[in-house]
């Protein structure tokens, strides 16, 4: 059990190109950490600097009270899983999840009593006389897990296990590892591209762009008060809408005009908040959800909008209409008896109460 | 008037006329590759067979030169009788197993620890170095023997069957490394970190990971040192030159041979004999020569 910290660390390689930028992360003891970002932000990187797999250009990482800078991956007291489970092939399941245990020496009977109790928490007690090559996807990375498991380590490291699974398997997988973690209350540091992952697994999401920490926090923060454009468009599926917009004078107060949407008037509640940024260019953010059927909506801050249907996408629980503004794809979220179809105009019901503006400049949310 | 009607049964038969020709052209091609590898198969194979009936023949039945020479008429194990009580015979042969375990074990710890450290530790220089060890094997021994015949005169080795235990790997070695840094470059890379976070140093993932996972791979690197020194001919006659310090390669055709009397019955059961090893040793690795052993390491 330990708590992690990363300050300002900066990985650069060869050539000047810099992976991570002088990063900051505090991770307290027991949470669930998960950093997400598209391919190239950082994010592995940082879990490999973290395992000691990649030296550190600049900063500090500190595990337990300790720097670990130059401490090699095997006194760092951490576990990894890999994305493609890296089992060693010639050694049974058991020898597997043994090798880190026979390598420290502990005495016989400890080490079968830690891998009998991690093959019952994963439920792969039958597979332990089992070369890998003889198991499929799903129990391979569970023996990767339990190997990770019988250590019993600071801290655990995921990078990206479930990405090689099917979607079904992932989702199981998702559940198990939520569940490892409640029983085994170990600090882990689990990195995917998978923002469904990163939402249903973490304590608090890691969202990093560029080799940058774009935003911390919990997953419903990060859905509900995205800080930057960036996070506001990776966390949520479908994705936020943007439109372009320029706050102006409503009558009633400032309104946001879109053109090819109308005028959208901003809720009272918000009306100080926008007010510095009247008459400028500026991005309005919706997600799906909040573009809904109109159905007559006299709810406060909802304001009717007319849209042609491009496509429609019937989910089953609800129906996605899709429709082009300004060029750029939007969508909204309808009921299913919805009676949409391609070409014909549709009125939707944009709840206003869950806007967000972005400087497109800065691409803060304001 | 005529009416014309679909036959089904055209449709059928049309099918199956497909099928015919397809079948015919598979028919051809297995035909074609049996012919084209029963002509290897007798090339490669009648000169065996050749030694083994000469090997079974008397003196006096070689020299009466009566009847099918491809037949033995009264076949006899005398050549091997004598092979096997000859001194000289089996002082070649331990000269030859001697030299030859001892060029693999050393040619196999040399390429392996080096193969593994310029494939996987990732140091300066290390690409041009695997590079470099290449190049190296494509000398030609013919011309290297020269100059290792000042090399092993200075070491006083000259006419001494060790010196081959010297020269050997030097013809072995970068062949091996070549095949090992391969064999270790195909070895996904996350089995390293696993070791490196499970606790082990470089020697222990290289014996207790890849030393089994690249068992193929060195078994390919064990059959090429022990068919370089097991068959070597030129290093042997050029730096050996008395009975009791030769090879079989150079002793059977230096000992059985006397002036102009060509003893055929005993060359070719020495032969026999020789070929005895490598067979054995091709039969037994072949067995563990099972390729993909790296499966389930990672995603199939």
């Amino acid at each position: 059990m330990a708590e992690v910290s990363v300050r300002k660390v900066v990985k650069e390689y060869d050539g000047g190109v810099q992976a991570v930028k002088g990063i900051d992360l505090e991770i307290a003891d027991q949470e669930f950490v998960v950093l997400v970002g598209p391919s190239g932000c950082g994010k592995s990187t940082t879990l490999r600097m973290i395992a000691g797999l990649e030296e550190i250009t600049g900063g500090e990482i500190w595990i337990g009270g300790d720097v670990v800078n130059d401490v090699p991956p095997r006194d760092r007291d951490i576990a990894m899983v890999f994305q493609n489970y890296a089992l060693y092939p010639h050694m049974s399941v058991f020898d597997n999840m043994a090798f880190g245990l026979k390598l420290r020496k502990f005495p016989k009977d400890e080490i079968k009593r830690r891998v009998d109790e991690a093959a019952r928490i994963l439920d792969i007690q039958v597979l332990l006389d089992r070369k890998p090559k003889a198991l499929s996807g799903g129990q391979r990375q569970r023996v990767a897990m339990g190997r990770a498991i019988v250590r019993n380590p600071k801290v655990f490291l995921f990078d990206e296990p479930l990405s090689n699974l099917d979607a079904k398997l992932r989702v199981q997988m998702r559940t198990e590892i939520k569940k490892v973690h409640q029983t085994v209350k170990t600090t882990t540091v689990y990195v995917t591209h998978d923002q469904i992952e990163a939402m249903t697994l973490a304590d608090r999401v890691v969202v990093m762009n560029h080799g940058v920490i774009e935003q911390v926090g919990p997953p419903q923060e990060l859905y509900h008060n995205p800080a930057t454009r960036f996070v506001a468009g990776f966390i949520g599926s479908p994705a936020m809408n943007f439109f372009q917009c320029r706050v102006q004078d409503g009558g009633n107060g400032p309104a946001v005009q879109v053109e090819g949407l109308g005028t959208l008037p901003i809720p009272a509640a918000r009306h100080a908040r926008y007010a510095p940024y009247k008459d400028r260019a500026m991005i309005l953010g919706l997600r799906p959800e909040h573009l809904i059927d109109w159905h007559d909506n006299t709810k406060p801050g909802v304001t009717r909008v007319d849209v042609l249907v491009d496509v429609v996408e019937p989910m089953g629980m609800e129906t996605m209409i899709h429709f082009l503004i300004g060029g750029q794809e939007m969508s909204a979220r309808v009921d299913p008896t919805t009676k949409a179809a391609p070409e014909q105009m549709l009125p939707l019901a944009a709840d206003m109460n869950h806007m967000h503006l972005m400087d497109p400049d800065s691409g803060k949310v304001v | 008037m005529s009416v014309t009607t679909a036959d089904p049964g055209s449709a059928l038969s049309r099918g199956k006329a497909r099928r015919n020709s397809l079948h015919n052209q598979r028919l051809w091609a297995l035909w074609g590759s049996y012919a084209a590898l029963s002509v290897f198969v007798v090339m490669f194979l009648v000169p065996p067979f050749y030694t083994i009936i000469t090997s079974l023949k008397s003196s006096a039945e070689m020299s009466a030169q009566t009847g099918n020479p491809w037949i033995v008429q009264h076949p006899t194990l005398e050549n091997f009788t004598y092979l096997l009580t000859y001194p000289n015979f089996l002082r070649f042969f331990f000269n030859s197993v001697m030299v030859t375990v001892l060029t693999v074990v050393i040619s196999m710890i040399i390429s392996v620890l080096s193969a593994f450290s310029l494939s996987r530790m990732g140091f300066w220089g290390s690409q041009t170095l695997a590079t470099g060890v290449f190049l190296t094997y494509l000398v030609p021994a013919s011309l290297l023997f020269i100059p290792l015949f000042q090399i092993v005169g200075a070491l006083g080795l000259i006419n001494n069957v060790y010196c081959l235990v010297l020269l050997f790997p030097t013809l072995a070695v970068p062949f091996c490394t070549w095949i090992m840094i391969g064999y270790f470059s195909s070895i996904p890379k996350e089995l390293d970190e696993a070791a490196l976070i499970d606790g082990a140093g470089y020697l222990q993932m290289l014996w207790k990971i890849f030393i089994p996972v690249a068992m193929p791979g060195i078994i390919a690197a064990t059959i090429f040192a022990f068919t370089v020194s097991w068959g070597a001919f030129l290093y042997p006659l050029a730096y050996l030159y008395t009975t009791e310090q030769m090879t079989l390669t150079v002793g059977i055709i230096s000992d059985l041979i006397r002036g102009d009397v060509f003893q055929w019955g005993k060359i070719m059961a020495a032969c026999v004999l020789a070929s005895v090893p490598p067979i054995i040793i091709y039969a037994f690795l072949m067995d563990y020569y099972i390729a993909g052993l790296t499966a389930g390491a990672t995603k199939g």
